[in-house]
């Protein structure tokens, strides 16, 4: 009855559209199991945020539920292994990422044991809310509606956070894409458990659950399973419009409030989940699972569309196949749904926590783009777009790359949601312009403040080496004043220049000598990580070594009264790093 | 290769330019039944003009011409201006205007799409500059007619000027009202009297009142295709008429009433298919009411204190002049920001 | 005839005094011309344009004693950003001051190292690590890829290795905006 009375206080959003759903080919079937397969192939990255920390290395055998990698950083998620088996290697594969490279990976085949780590349900009713959100930070849940967005932080709030409204996604307006609906049809029971536990972590006052028109099944079977629970949920249908979906959209929809834009919801006192995500928050509540698996649609250029629950890692491949493989005419594979998805670099990559969807492409299913006709400026972009941008003015900037003018237009509050393209009758890949406007956006001002932080690095090094000049002169006054002769400290520091040399002379021979006998092992070859890691390393242990040498450097100082000016430089060298480096 | 969205909505340039011209339709039919089919002869002919001078000038370019020639633009551009300018206009006055709309204000700013101004306003304002007489000799409609013309001696009189044996240039043609209520109006004639001439319709000109609402009926079927939106028409019928009103209040002896404005001449020609050209017209919504409403008020200002009948065509290009800071000063609130 | 001129000079003191006195009072405190320029180059502090370090090219060009075209590592853009900033013409950067090169950073071989800590000495930015007769080690975030550590090394253990393109640093390509030539000339295979 409540959903009712709440259809009237709906709130619309400005544009968007209505593209061919083709949801139905992928919801005949129940959600199935995959076979398991050779190996499973798991990024490191497979969030937005740090790279998390490896836990294991090659050869290692490890459990169902075990770490692999350790949230790093704040805005960082875990990675745990799927089932159990041996690392077989780690390093760089293909991930699923529409620039096609390769990045960290562990590859993890399988044992066909399937031996869980031992692992125990958390009576999170009873247990202190900050452990419980602490606890979150291992488990590995990242938003699973595609945004991947570490899930620990958003619950980290404990009931004094001001949160008052938790917003659940269930909307799924992409075309295609099923995964949601399927879970709340066949799983309503564990989706309205876990919305339960995220509204006790949160002290939330009221939660919406908004789920389109065209899903009546799942926002039935929420509704019953809503009944049950004894929290104020209310599963909201709202109209199907794309991109409703979009957590501001959505909020927007349901509770007329709008997120300002460099403002997170949070800070309005809204939090939004996806159906998937308190899913698997409630699995790693009730039962200790991590995220291991995720419900992925298959559909497009396939023999029999469906969702399945899939490991992470399992290669698209396997998918493809359980599908009853691509059709003969399939040239491309998409990751996501047609709107906002991208082209796969190959079928070969792993499923990731972010992969909601795999659509076989095929030229009848997604024409090849029309030749662009210029801009003709007919707004119909303007009236589609869902953040009321101006979408014919930001691409004449991109277009010209007039990216300052470009970010004054807001570029920055595009969603890339695509409904622009979709109408352009022009055929302009407007999208395409943003994406590349916002990414050069952000590598120059990446650019810009690493020479920021070179000028300063400069400007100190300058004023050191000022007052060292300074000192040193000082010094030099001072000893003159007491050894009374001049010539004799010059000459004095020209033996000691000498001696430097010749030292210094020695030490290549030594090493011309070691590099011929011992070729050293080949460190530019290694992976960048790998690199970045060594140079970790050696950076602190040179750090270390640097702090020894200096105290030595200080006692022979302290004992010779004689100014040795190199020695010196070479403490006062090493001394400004640590406030440097920041 | 990433090229989200990969869905397209089916709809082209081609297809947007395609149905203004079916909108046209009507209006092209109640003209045909008012002035005769010279009509479709002046829109032949400004077609195939702007088709060959249009290939011509990509060619000489070096740009692709097919695409451009399909996308319609160069059609509709024709059509709007053969429509503006004065059934029976000799061939060459037809011919020199699409030439100059085409190649000067279209092709040489660039083409589809760059163009600052109306293309087929500037090529009637050039012609109006150019050909005053020419281009206010209007023949009757064929409900005032003392004689009729056929189509061939319409084809004759476009082509050569000549008429057929009897029938005199006076015969067929008239002043049109908004011609006619100028000069008597300066005679110290009272607006009331002057609209008792039998040139003078229901609401606008005799016959010419019925082409107006054949345009008002394209123009709602380009609304409904969702090609123009309401902002521009609503606008400007409603600035011109609100302004008519108030002059007409005002002083009924001086000033016409708001319903001859709105069917009087290019108004509605203009209000659905002038001023909705989206080159060289504002983007946004609050933009299209200002433009739009500048138009009107510009058009009445000419209209009834200026030194030509009807003022659509320079109320246009002066508008367009201030469409980009227009578009400067209303961008609309973007979602999740202030202003 | 005098009333004209006293007019006339009367209104060009008048007008000359608002002006003297909006000058003053509307002056507007710009950032001197020196700090913009700097802002512009690429605090790369290589020295491949003549002078020690950025601040003093920009202090060059300020003072008219440089030229906007000897920036490699600030690329065309740089060149266009400083024409447009001094409102002088564009030109093509000066090949006599090298070409642009992909961005690099310094790495050190460290078991070549012998520890002299000359790098050190001639790091621009103090972006490389170690004491005499240890291994040093260049911070690779804070290497601007000057290369100005590689004359000065006297076992030739530092390279320059370009940074690589992973997803974290991948840009969008700027998008093909081709309209199609008029249908295609492909060559049709003879079927004879």
């Amino acid at each position: 009855m409540s959903a009712i009375t709440q259809l009237s206080r709906l709130f619309k959003f400005n544009g968007g559209v209505h593209p061919p759903e083709n949801k139905l080919q992928s919801c005949a079937l129940p959600i199935r199991r995959l076979p398991l397969p050779a190996k499973l192939v798991l990024p490191l990255r497979q969030h937005v945020g740090n790279l998390p920390k490896l836990r294991v290395a090659v050869g290692e055998r490890v459990l169902k539920g075990q770490l692999l990698a350790e949230a790093e950083g704040t805005i960082s998620a875990a990675v745990h292994a799927p089932t159990s088996g041996i690392i077989a290697s780690i390093g760089e594969a293909l991930i699923p990422h529409p620039s096609g490279l390769p990045d960290m990976c562990i590859t993890l085949e399988p044992d066909g044991a399937d031996e869980w780590l031992p692992h125990a349900p958390l009576d999170w009713r009873h247990a202190d809310k900050q452990q419980l959100t602490e606890s979150l930070r291992s488990s590995g849940i990242v938003g699973l509606g595609g945004a991947a967005f570490p899930s620990h932080i958003k619950l980290r709030a404990d009931g004094t956070s001001g949160i008052d409204t938790l917003v659940i996604n269930g909307a799924e307006c992409e075309p295609y894409i099923t995964c949601d609906d399927m879970l709340m049809r066949e799983r309503a029971e564990e989706v309205v458990r876990g919305i339960e536990i995220a509204y006790y972590l949160l002290g939330a006052k009221q939660c919406l659950i908004g789920i389109e028109d065209n899903k009546p099944e799942a926002a039935a079977a929420m509704r019953a399973a809503c009944d049950k629970s004894e929290y104020p949920l209310q599963v909201i249908v709202v109209p199907t419009i794309y991109p409703s979906g979009d957590a501001r959209r959505l909020i927007h929809v349901l509770t007329g409030r709008e997120i300002p834009s460099f403002k997170r919801s949070t800070d309005m006192g809204i939090q939004c989940f996806n159906v998937g995500t308190v899913q698997a928050i409630y699995r790693y509540f009730q039962f200790g699972e991590p995220t291991l698996s995720r419900i992925v649609t298959v559909t497009g250029n396939v023999a029999q569309a469906g969702n399945f629950d899939v490991l992470l890692g399992t290669p698209v491949t396997a998918l493809l196949d359980a599908a009853g493989g691509a059709l003969p005419d399939t040239n491309d594979y998409l990751m996501g749904g047609p709107m906002m998805g991208f082209s796969l670099p190959s079928a070969e990559v792993p499923v990731t926590k972010a992969t909601n969807c795999i659509i076989a492409g095929a030229p009848k299913l997604f024409p090849e783009p029309e030749p662009a006709m210029p801009c003709i400026r007919c707004a119909r972009c303007a009236d589609a777009c869902p953040v009321n941008l101006q979408p014919q003015e930001l691409y004449w900037f991109a277009k010209s790359s007039n990216l300052e003018k470009a970010r004054d237009y807001k570029l920055f509050d595009c969603i890339e949601c695509g409904c622009c393209s979709y109408v352009c009758p022009s055929h302009i890949p407007l999208v395409q312009y943003y994406r590349f406007a916002k990414s050069e956006i952000i590598s120059q001002d990446r650019a810009k403040q690493a020479a920021d932080v070179a000028r300063e690095r400069n400007e100190f090094r300058l004023m050191r080496i000022e007052r060292e000049k300074q000192e040193r002169a000082q010094k030099h006054a001072q000893k003159a004043a007491g050894a009374k002769t001049e010539g004799s400290a010059a000459a004095d520091g020209k033996t000691l220049e000498d001696a430097k040399k010749a030292a210094i002379e020695a030490a290549v021979a030594r090493a011309q000598v070691q590099k011929a006998a011992v070729e050293p092992k080949n460190v530019s070859d290694l992976p960048p990580a790998v690199q970045s890691e060594i140079a970790e390393i050696d950076a602190r242990r040179s750090d270390a070594a640097l702090e020894v040498e200096k105290m030595q450097l200080k006692k022979t100082i302290d004992t010779n009264s004689v100014a040795d000016g190199k020695g010196n430089e070479a403490v006062s060298q090493a001394s400004p790093e640590p406030t440097a480096e920041k | 290769m990433t090229r989200s969205p990969y869905l397209v909505e089916k709809t082209s340039v081609s297809i947007v330019m395609l149905k203004v011209l079916l909108a046209l339709i009507p209006g092209v039919i109640a003209y045909v039944w008012v002035f005769g089919t010279g009509i479709l002869i002046t829109l032949a002919l400004a077609t195939v003009t702007a088709i060959v001078s249009e290939a011509l000038v990509l060619k000489l370019r070096q740009r692709p011409v097919m695409p451009f020639l399909l996308d319609g633009s160069a059609v509709v551009t024709a059509w709007l201006l053969a429509l503006s300018l004065p059934p029976l206009a000799p061939w060459w006055l037809i011919v020199l205007g699409t030439l100059f709309a085409i190649v000067v204000a279209k092709q040489l700013y660039g083409g589809l799409g760059y163009n600052p101004f109306n293309p087929a306003m500037v090529g009637y304002a050039v012609l109006l500059i150019s050909f005053p007489v020419l281009m206010t000799q209007w023949p009757a409609p064929g409900v005032l007619a003392g004689a009729h013309l056929g189509f061939m001696d319409q084809l004759a009189y476009i082509f050569g000027r000549h008429l057929p044996a009897g029938v005199t240039l006076d015969a067929i043609s008239s002043a049109t009202p908004l011609d006619y209520l100028k000069t008597q109006l300066t005679l110290q004639h009272q607006v009331a009297d002057i609209t008792q001439s039998s040139i003078f319709g229901f609401m606008g000109a005799k016959g010419g009142e019925f082409v107006t609402a054949a345009y008002l009926l394209g123009g709602l079927y380009m609304w409904q295709q969702r090609i123009i939106t309401w902002h521009i028409p609503v606008a400007f019928l409603g600035t011109l008429a609100l302004m008519a009103g108030i002059f007409h209040l005002f002083d009924a002896t001086q000033y016409a009433s708001p319903q001859f404005h709105l069917f009087s001449r290019a108004a509605m020609l203009c209000a659905f298919f002038i001023a909705t050209d989206p080159v060289s017209g504002p983007t946004t919504p609050n933009g299209k009411l200002i433009f739009a409403a500048g138009i009107a008020i510009i058009t009445l200002m000419i209209r009834q204190y200026g030194g030509y009948p009807d003022g659509v065509a320079f109320a246009v290009l002066l508008m367009n002049l201030c469409v980009p800071l227009i578009d400067m000063y209303t961008q609309p609130r973007v979602f999740g920001h202030d202003k | 005839m005098l009333t004209a001129l006293l007019v006339m000079v009367a209104l060009a003191l008048f007008l000359g005094l608002m002006l003297g006195y909006s000058a003053l009072k509307f002056k507007v405190e710009g950032d001197p011309l020196v700090d913009r320029i700097d802002a512009i180059l690429p605090q790369t502090q290589c020295g491949q344009c003549g002078f020690p370090g950025c601040k003093p090219y920009a202090t060059a060009i300020a003072k008219g004693e440089a030229d906007i075209n000897q920036c490699p590592p600030g690329g065309d853009a740089g060149v266009h950003a400083l024409a447009d900033l001094l409102g002088v013409e564009y030109k093509p950067l000066n090949a006599e001051h090298g070409l642009p090169k992909p961005k690099s950073v310094a790495v050190i071989d460290e078991n070549t190292c012998i520890g002299c800590t000359l790098c050190i000495q001639a790091c621009p930015v103090d972006a490389i690590l170690g004491a005499a007769k240890h291994m040093h080690t260049i911070i690779a975030s804070e290497c601007t890829g000057c290369e100005l550590c590689l004359a000065p090394c006297p076992v030739d253990c530092i390279s320059m290795q370009p940074i690589a393109e992973t997803p974290d640093n991948w840009k969008w390509r700027y998008p093909v905006f081709a309209i199609k030539p008029e249908a295609p000339q492909i060559q049709k295979p003879q079927t004879a």
